[in-house]
């Protein structure tokens, strides 16, 4: 019997296969946050048509569960899209340092890879981009971020569409649109880890509670900005 | 139709900020300060989220106990910080408002 070499050259399937793999216990927390969207997104009053739209569109969880928040309470578009556009600055950031690796890929490659960018896309294609690897000259690891991606794609709409479902049966009695507040609880408080975190969310709190009367909801971002200046200057101190 | 402009103006945001630096590579550098800021982000928006949610009652700050929200999500907070689980925090805290909700 013949043993099977060992394959120390990847190839696009191969790359593509090990995305997929290190995703998947991703997804299993994937499910249930989609859900949660899709429910919430019907109790804050988008159709089931613009809820499943935003996660095609927009497709980034955090700031879908802002939008829908924000569009429950009656926000204006633009203050939605500037609340949106800041937190998914941070994707900016993923931008950068997945950039070295994708820079040989032509212009279209460039933009699925770049619509597939999530949080949980870059966490293991990051992670498998720094691991040393045998010198090779073909370097298909863009198909690694295209699985992971794709992966995650695919698990986020369906996690959406089952909550839409879901959320379309249950009453409005039921206070769903609170779940989103309870969502953002449990994200906000495990992440307090030192002062600086502490003290923007402290600051940015009492700043949105002071600013609460403005109009068009300005006291969202007025009390985000605060915040991030007060973590700023507590982490500069320390 | 306002609804339909702001997600997909949204979208294309969200694009262009992932887009960025892939397609710009070599010629900018990401700024170091706003780098730093970025973790406070997501601590920060929230909370400017969930202290009004929790606290303003009718236009007006409401603090007593007759404030549903405000006690369920306490314990929820409560409930996040000991375990660190959302799933388990939306369930703790949504038991808590339906069970003030429903005795009282």
């Amino acid at each position: 019997m013949e043993i099977a070499p060992r394959s120390d050259t990847p190839t696009p399937a191969s790359e593509f296969l090990s995305g997929l793999r290190d995703e998947l216990p991703i997804l299993v927390g994937v499910i249930p946050f989609g859900m949660i969207y899709g429910v919430v997104a019907v109790g804050a009053g988008l159709s089931p048509v613009t809820a499943q739209a935003m996660s095609l569109i927009v497709f980034a969880g955090s700031a879908q569960f802002l939008m829908a928040q924000l569009y429950g309470l009656g926000t204006p578009a633009l203050v939605m899209l500037l609340a949106a556009a800041i937190v998914n600055l941070r994707h900016a950031l993923y931008s950068a340092s997945v950039a070295p690796y994708l820079r040989k890929l032509s212009g279209p490659w460039k933009w699925l890879l770049a619509y597939l960018l999530t949080d949980e896309a870059y966490a293991v294609t990051i992670i498998y981009y720094h691991k040393p690897r045998p010198d090779s000259t073909h370097d298909y690891r863009h198909f690694f971020l295209l699985g992971s991606g794709l992966a995650l794609w695919s698990t986020w709409q369906l996690g959406t569409a089952l909550g839409i479902l879901l959320g379309a049966q249950i009453p409005a009695s039921w206070s769903l649109e609170f779940t989103l507040t309870l969502t953002f609880i449990g994200m906000v408080v495990p992440s307090l880890k030192d002062r600086a975190g502490a003290a923007a969310a402290i600051v940015a709190g009492l700043a949105a509670l002071l600013a609460f009367a403005l109009p068009l909801k300005l006291g969202l971002i007025l009390g985000s900005l605060a915040g991030i200046l007060a973590g700023l200057i507590v982490e500069r101190r320390q | 139709m306002i609804l339909w402009l702001t997600i997909l103006l949204a979208g294309v945001a969200t694009f262009a900020t992932r887009l960025s630096f892939i397609q710009l590579y070599g010629r900018r550098t990401f700024p170091e300060w706003l780098a730093r800021s970025l973790r406070f982000v997501p601590p920060a928006v929230l909370t400017a989220i969930i202290i009004p949610e929790l606290l303003v009652h009718d236009g007006g700050l409401d603090l007593s106990f007759g404030n549903f929200r405000l006690l369920a999500g306490t314990i929820a907070a409560l409930v996040a910080w000991r375990t660190k689980n959302v799933m388990l925090t939306v369930l703790v805290g949504m038991a808590v408002l339906w069970a003030l909700q429903f005795i009282l």
